[in-house]
């Protein structure tokens, strides 16, 4: 496939760590690399700057090789057309915002006169005018945020990396942030790569997520797509949906040697089932009649979860289940008391694995 | 002159009123000899000013020796400390950023002024910049340029006495620093030299002037290696520690003025050091 702005397989080896992550990302395209802490996300930001070389594997921007160990390629992070906002933004400590903003177009042969006013216009974007002379001890969080967005704008980068860009912020500033941040982003004609941890970031401001785990892409694909077929157990974890691996014949996924779920869909082999907590009900008795997808299981915790009891499950499957606190009312929820779970086949959704 | 004792107190450090344990509760084995040590610090400095000819003063001061010898300590001391700006702050660089082999002996080498008789590092210079020296000699046959005993001569003699005291203020400084930042200006196409004058030198500012000014007072007092290499010469190369000591055989009572212009100067100093360091958040 051509015509991706930066094409890249980010290979690096450092002791025991190993990263290998194929990335493609379009003109106007955001992806999110998302996954756990240490999976390598950051890493592969710092790649793509010029602030780790590659080991292996290439970086090319717009056709030009950025980084291609096996040519002996590399040109430094300041020849780089990249932009940067950093987990902790780095602002100069002793630059004011404005002068934070004009340091990159400065660098990049502007005159001082005109770096300044092109960093009053990004200034002005992100909406701190007035703020143009503060040092970076008197911004509030949101404050530096963004003008640490408009420091790596203003060089006008064809790709722009974010690291982990909200996680620094409070609750509260988070949700604005995030929303003013999805606009600025979109507004962005070069590429943009999202590191971040936080689902929610990740599915608000990318168009396509890649999920990293131990340095390995374990998924890749839009929110819609992540969100219900999700493949790792991470993934599944970070949208709320119990998932199982097992064997499936016709329209049914032996998930444990004892348990056999019945699924709406027709499909043979490695299989995923997923379903979302709150379809799993919870008996005392074995329901009447035998229903499909009904097991005995022994409750292993209780929490809160919104509005309701989220009880996890041990037995044939690990299973979380939210059950409405009226219909815990009539159940005896203690660690270790037995009951039973059912699946309603419909609630259940089943992909291959391969 | 020590810098050391001025350690700034933690505001919490202060018991509220009425706590037990009362200030009173010091015990006297350590009380008696903390207050014979200020007395011994303190007691010189109270001579100086007890013997100080306070009525003939403005006419000593306007002496034209002593004027001479005051500009030219202020003179040498400051060109010195420029020198050891120009190459102590990159070698300090070099050390806190490069990894090379035989790094930390190079650290040891650069230390070694520090513990070295200062005389000592005079006849040493002399014999490496002397006109028979390894280098003054070709300096000499190819520029006829000589050193010692010359101003330019005092001037390096400071700086070899002086240089260990900024080098190992500033490469403290830069390994505090937080590299990130410039690996921040990088990313924005700042290039290593425009990295290192645009951000990293402001970082380490505090540093970088503390260090310049331990290097200052230290070059305005040496005394052993500037009169072995550089001699006693009026006008030329007698500092004002220079003139102290020969006025002491003469002239105790200017030898007592120029020594209060010197503490005068070294207590300055101190106290914009001082406040340099409190203001630095």
């Amino acid at each position: 496939m051509t015509g991706h702005l930066l094409d890249a397989r980010l290979a690096v080896e450092r002791g025991d760590f190993r990263l290998d992550v194929p990335l493609r990302v379009a003109a106007g395209e955001v992806v999110a690399l998302l996954g756990p802490n240490g999976a390598g996300k950051t890493t592969a930001l710092r790649a793509l700057a010029g602030l780790q070389p590659l080991t292996a594997g290439h970086i090319t921007v717009a056709g030009s090789d950025l980084d291609r160990p096996d040519r002996r390629r590399f040109v430094p992070a300041e020849h780089r057309s990249v932009g940067v906002v950093f987990q902790d933004y780095l602002l100069f400590p002793h630059l004011n915002a404005l002068d934070n903003v004009a340091f990159g177009p400065r660098r990049h042969g502007a005159n001082r006169r005109t770096a300044r006013r092109s960093a009053g216009e990004w200034l002005a974007r992100v909406g701190l005018v007035e703020h143009a002379r503060r040092r970076p001890g008197q911004l509030s969080g949101g404050q530096a945020q963004r003008v640490a967005l408009a420091r790596a704008l203003a060089v006008r980068p064809a790709v722009l990396l974010l690291d982990e860009p909200l996680a620094a912020l409070d609750a509260r500033t988070r949700l604005d942030t995030r929303a003013e941040l999805h606009r600025h982003l979109a507004a962005h004609p070069g590429a943009t790569v999202l590191v971040t941890h936080d689902p929610l970031d990740a599915l608000v401001l990318a168009d396509r997520l890649v999920i990293v785990e131990e340095g390995r892409v374990v998924q890749e694909g839009d929110a819609a797509a992540v969100t219900t077929r999700p493949r790792t157990d991470y993934v599944a974890q970070l949208v709320g949906l119990n998932l199982h691996r097992g064997q499936a014949e016709n329209n049914s996924v032996r998930v444990a040697d004892d348990l056999l779920l019945t699924v709406p869909e027709h499909l043979d082999g490695d299989a995923f089932v997923a379903f979302r907590p709150s379809a799993v009900a919870l008996h005392d008795d074995q329901p009447a009649g035998s229903p499909p997808n009904t097991w005995p299981a022994t409750i292993a915790g209780v929490q809160r979860h919104g509005d309701n009891l989220r009880v996890q499950l041990d037995g044939p499957l690990r299973v979380a289940a939210d059950v409405p606190p009226a219909t815990a009312a009539t159940l005896r929820l203690i660690p270790g008391q037995r009951v039973w779970a059912a699946v309603r086949v419909t609630e259940t959704h089943a992909y291959p694995a391969g | 002159m020590t810098l050391i004792d001025q350690p700034v107190r933690p505001a919490s450090s202060r018991r509220p009123r009425g706590a037990r344990r009362p200030d009173s509760g010091v015990p006297v084995a350590l009380l008696l000899p903390a207050l014979l040590g200020l007395a011994f610090l303190t007691l010189p400095l109270i001579g100086l000013l007890a013997r100080t000819p306070w009525s003939t003063l403005p006419q000593r001061l306007a002496e034209p020796g002593v004027l001479a010898a005051l500009r030219l300590s202020l003179l040498t001391a400051t060109l010195a400390t420029l020198l050891c700006l120009l190459l102590g702050v990159p070698l300090a660089w070099l050390l806190a950023r490069v990894e090379f082999p035989g790094r930390r002996l190079v650290r040891a080498l650069v230390t070694v002024p520090l513990v070295l008789p200062p005389v000592v590092g005079g006849v040493a210079l002399l014999l490496v910049f002397g006109r028979r020296g390894l280098i003054g000699g070709w300096l000499d046959q190819t520029f006829g340029f000589t050193l010692p005993f010359t101003t330019a001569g005092v001037v390096f003699a400071e700086a070899f006495v002086a240089m260990p005291f900024l080098v190992i203020a500033v490469e403290g400084a830069l390994r505090g620093a937080d590299r990130r930042y410039e690996e921040a200006a990088a990313t924005l196409g700042a290039g290593r030299w425009t990295t290192f004058t645009h951000v990293t030198v402001p970082l380490v500012g505090p540093g970088l002037a503390a260090g310049a000014v331990l290097c200052w007072a230290r070059a305005l007092g040496e005394f052993g290696a500037t009169i072995t290499f550089a001699g006693n010469y009026p006008g030329r190369t007698q500092t004002m520690p220079l003139a102290v000591y020969l006025a002491l055989e003469t002239d105790v009572e200017a030898a007592i003025v120029l020594s209060l212009i010197l503490l005068v100067v070294s207590v300055v100093i101190l106290a914009g050091l001082r406040d340099r360091w409190i203001n630095t958040p």
